[in-house]
């Protein structure tokens, strides 16, 4: 039941993508809000639904975006692989494992997109270009906006989940 | 008591006689003495004042807050109004320009629709629009500003389409110069920057030629304004030259578009020799 809450809290953050975050660009990029709340949610320890998140989050993508079907459901479920794994390997989650997941989900959103660009619509894009104008300024808005989204995100895990406190 | 009496008008008499006597000596004494009275007169006077403030002051000051506070609510509620009028006169200043390209383009039939949103991706260059097919949009069919062209209708939903402007890496738009006559293919890019491809060496074109679609292909109605050339690029070794266009519409502020409903997409594809 608590899984349910995956629908608002997606679609909310895919129609303040769409609306509002696409409208902010630094060069050609801007962030990527759906990303960050699936991340966000993904490092969130006691939160055992991070898969059907991203499912979600992809399919909403996939239907909402101009990007090959495939492109949105792989990068999510392989992010949240990542942070999975990551959340495995560190006791706490700190700092640097948020930043280190938005470097990965930024770079695999450049990857997935620019390969299924062209291999699905023929497009001969510049990787180049594209780490210059669009990746690394959307790596600079996602670092920004990762913090507010991770706060909320751990604050409704903490909601739905709530961990005992150690006294 | 009347010695006293007697020595205080003998003393009054010879103080005035001595006045009388010495009258212009007198003057600085006299300024002195009027200077003191007069400052101590003013700080009396100020004291009184400040004491006056104190005692009347404070229900001033409830009615003046009172007032003040009546008044900021009020100028609140008349900004809030003055950005509504704004906001009613930019729109109504943009559909009173789409409607007159409606009117001096009778060719065709039009459907406004609203900008809603952005692809969530930042590798295309879609828009969003409010209008779908119950209002009888489909695929392929052109989307214009009164400036000129945006893109495409890509994709479309009951209440909504997507658009693919004309500046997306995947877009190419056969167009014509002007000037020159000549029809090349216009792509966007990554950056969403205009560039002229194919266009041979022998084109003479120069920075600010305008380009109009050509209607080749069939995916776009001929005549619609694209842009104009910002810069050239010629190089002997090269096949074709290379030029950088700036649109005519800004697509970082679309609001309202046209989408030409009464427009048949030409698919070409099965004319195309397959490899």
């Amino acid at each position: 039941m608590k899984t349910l809450v995956a629908f608002p809290a997606l679609a909310l953050a895919f129609v303040l993508q769409m609306a509002v975050v696409a409208r902010i660009p630094l060069l050609a990029g801007h962030a990527n809000l759906p990303m960050l709340v699936v991340a966000a949610w993904a490092l969130q320890e006691q939160t055992p639904d991070s898969w059907l998140w991203a499912a979600l989050a992809g399919l909403m993508g996939a239907f909402t975006s101009g990007l090959p079907f495939l492109t949105y459901p792989l990068m999510y479920l392989l992010l949240v692989l990542f942070a999975r794994f990551l959340l495995g390997q560190v006791w706490q989650v700190p700092l640097l494992a948020v930043f280190v997941v938005t470097l990965a989900g930024t770079l695999l959103e450049t990857v997935f997109s620019l390969l299924a660009l062209q291999f699905f619509s023929g497009q001969s894009l510049s990787w180049g270009d594209a780490l210059a104008v669009i990746t690394l300024p959307q790596l600079f808005l996602n670092a920004l906006l990762v913090f507010p989204v991770y706060s909320a995100m751990r604050d409704l895990a903490q909601a739905l989940y709530p961990l005992e406190e150690f006294v | 008591m009347r010695e006293s009496l007697r020595t205080v008008i003998l003393f009054l008499v010879v103080t005035g006689i001595l006045a009388l006597a010495l009258g212009g000596y007198l003057g600085v004494i006299s300024s002195g003495l009027n200077s003191a009275l007069v400052t101590a007169q003013s700080w009396v006077s100020s004291r009184f004042v400040v004491i006056q403030e104190f005692i009347t002051l404070p229900r001033e000051s409830v009615e003046l807050r009172r007032r003040n506070a009546e008044l900021e609510a009020e100028l609140a509620r008349l900004q809030a109004q003055v950005v509504q009028y704004q906001q009613q006169v930019a729109q109504t200043d943009a559909l009173a320009a789409l409607v007159n390209f409606s009117r001096s383009n009778p060719e065709n039939s039009y459907t406004a629709a609203s900008v809603i949103g952005r692809d969530p991706s930042p590798f295309l260059h879609y828009i969003i629009l409010d209008r779908g097919s119950a209002d009888g949009i489909r695929r392929g069919m052109p989307v214009v500003t009164e400036k000129g062209l945006v893109g495409r209708v890509d994709a479309v939903i009951a209440k909504a389409c997507r658009v693919q402007l004309i500046t997306d890496p995947g877009s190419a738009v056969n167009v014509r110069l002007e000037k020159a006559g000549r029809e090349t293919l216009l792509v966007g890019s990554l950056s969403g920057d205009l560039n002229l491809e194919l266009l041979a060496q022998d084109t003479t074109v120069e920075v600010g030629d305008i380009l109009f679609t050509s209607g080749l292909g069939g995916g776009f109605p001929a005549d619609l304004i694209v842009g104009q050339v910002q810069n050239v690029r010629k190089r002997d070794s090269d096949l074709f030259q290379q030029a950088s266009i700036q649109p005519v519409v800004d697509f970082s502020t679309l609001k309202i578009v046209l989408i030409i409903t009464d427009f048949q997409p030409v698919n070409i594809s099965p004319l195309l020799p397959t490899p």
